[in-house]
């Protein structure tokens, strides 16, 4: 126990020393090249506007939360759904799997003027386009792990004459548990990438009022560049957030058999 | 009792099985008393394996037919127990759980479920973890819970895969005494698919010897050692005597 503390407190000694050494090459940069406040604001004039923008960043933030939290939520449900389609049959797979890699390749940024013009401006069509980045790795990982079961465990369900119904939820499902897992921390982090994008593009439909991709967008038009940076650290944050809140629901729906989500565990023999 | 065990309670007449125009099994007629341990032993790509999965019938014949019970093996299911070379167990359920999936399977109660879990616990001596998943067990172990949950619903009929291919000698000679010990208190009539001589000798009543390419009856070897079957069988001359006697036919079946 005591050894763990120690490694702990060094582990925080060492990320705080990469911290400030990377203020002071920020300092540093802005004294050297003689940087005006609306190229580089230094860290502190960074804090000072989000601490006094708090209200509005903390806004803007839940706005992208949401739609990416969205966009996420529905591309697991129809990524399932349509994993468990395409697990029916090879021939399933192999007529309908191309269009999930198409739908993968296609810049989302080229196809996000479409669904402006189609679904308009505002939340809606930012949501939409997370949800179409998020949806490719749940199928390709959920399908993986429904199709990958074992022979000789579908032969163990056939002895008790089992129904198609009992090998899907007491066999198949479970068992592609973990690629889900996989598939949704993937998903996590790009569904930030694509509300943020779509922000860039969909924007708000109230002036001055959006989320985080607006809201950079706002902020670098008003040459209030502290606050865009402000604005950027807020999408860091998020993003932390998303990847942990899948790493831990990983974790917890995981951590009792599989070998992936366990971080140290005593095993017999 | 005597008349009863001339009774086939698993009979093969005439099977074959190809895949394309390679044939696997060619012409095996079989047929097992009640009660008897039959060992199926030969070289690799002799269709000891699928002999065995056409007798559980997870494989479909390509001509002949086979009895179980005076049934056809996909309705003889009930009363049968299949023992995969691997554990298979759901990595996601603990060892109670696994043990009651057939069960569970066939919608047996949950209450009775439980109840059963615990007698079968203590058949194989596994109560201690009853709330561990397959990860925290050693080989041994999880074959032991792979043999408990195909004895859960009473099987008459045991079907064995190589079971303890797996495993070291010593676990090996472990699991064949217990094999024995629960074949004493259940009667099931056995058919074991095995690549080890010793392991044949031990178990069974009888030992067939298959021949490779394709798979036919090379020589029906009767195993007259007395039970109860313990670790002592093993130094017992007769033992060692039939070790050699099936050893030769092995040889000579695969020169054949």
């Amino acid at each position: 126990m005591n050894r763990t503390l120690q490694r702990l407190l060094v582990q925080l000694l060492n990320a705080l020393l990469v911290f400030s050494a990377l203020m002071g090459l920020w300092y540093f940069i802005i004294w050297w090249r003689h940087m005006p406040a609306f190229m580089l604001p230094s860290p502190l004039q960074v804090l000072q506007s989000a601490i006094a923008r708090r209200g509005e960043l903390f806004a803007s933030f839940l706005i992208t939360a949401e739609e990416a939290a969205g966009g996420l939520l529905a591309s697991i449900i129809a990524g399932i759904a349509i994993a468990l389609v395409f697990a029916q049959s090879r021939w399933m797979r192999s007529t309908l799997y191309p269009y999930t890699i198409l739908l993968q390749t296609v810049p989302i940024i080229a196809v996000a003027p479409l669904i402006l013009m189609w679904v308009g401006y505002g939340s809606s069509s930012v949501l939409l386009i997370a949800f179409i980045i998020c949806l490719p790795p749940i199928i390709a990982n959920t399908t993986q792990g429904l199709v990958s079961v074992e022979e000789n465990l579908v032969q163990l369900f056939n002895m008790h004459n089992a129904s198609g119904a009992q090998v899907l939820f007491k066999l198949r499902l479970p068992h592609a548990m973990p690629s889900l897992f996989t598939g949704i921390r993937i998903s996590a982090g790009i569904s930030l990438i694509g509300a943020i994008t779509g922000e860039l593009f969909a924007g708000s439909n109230r002036v001055g009022e959006g989320g985080l991709g607006y809201s950079i967008l706002y902020a670098m038009a008003q040459v209030e560049t502290d606050y865009l940076f402000a604005l950027v650290a807020a999408c860091t944050v998020l993003g932390f957030t998303f990847f942990f809140l899948a790493m831990f629901a990983e974790w917890f729906a995981l951590h009792n058999w599989h070998e992936s989500a366990r971080a140290s565990d005593s095993t017999e023999n | 009792m005597s008349d009863l065990r001339t009774i086939p309670h698993i009979s093969c007449n005439a099977i074959a099985k190809r895949y394309g125009s390679q044939t696997i099994l060619d012409n095996i007629s079989l047929e097992i008393p009640k009660g008897e341990f039959v060992s199926l032993i030969g070289p690799s790509g002799c269709g000891k394996s699928t002999l065995l999965k056409c007798i559980s019938g997870l494989l479909p014949l390509s001509s002949g037919e086979i009895s179980v019970d005076g049934m056809t093996p996909r309705n003889a299911r009930e009363l049968t127990s299949f023992i995969f070379q691997d554990p298979t167990l759901l990595p996601w359920r603990t060892v109670e759980r696994n043990l009651t999936l057939g069960l569970e399977l066939d919608g047996v109660a949950r209450d009775r479920r439980k109840e059963k879990a615990r007698e079968l616990l203590s058949l194989v001596g596994l109560t201690h973890v009853a709330r561990a998943y397959p990860r925290q067990l050693s080989g041994g172990m999880k074959m032991r819970v792979s043999i408990a949950r195909a004895l859960a619903s009473r099987p008459q009929v045991l079907l064995m895969d190589e079971p303890f291919a797996a495993l070291d000698e010593m676990s090996r000679d472990r699991m064949n005494e217990e094999l024995m010990r629960l074949r004493d208190e259940q009667k099931w009539t056995a058919v074991f698919v095995t690549h080890s001589v010793a392991e044949a000798v031990f178990l069974s009543t009888r030992i067939i010897v298959l021949s490779a390419h394709p798979g036919r009856i090379a020589r029906d070897l009767p195993i007259p050692l007395p039970f109860p079957r313990t670790a002592a069988t093993r130094s017992s001359n007769a033992y060692e005597a039939l070790v050699s006697q099936v050893s030769r036919a092995l040889r000579e079946g695969m020169q054949s």
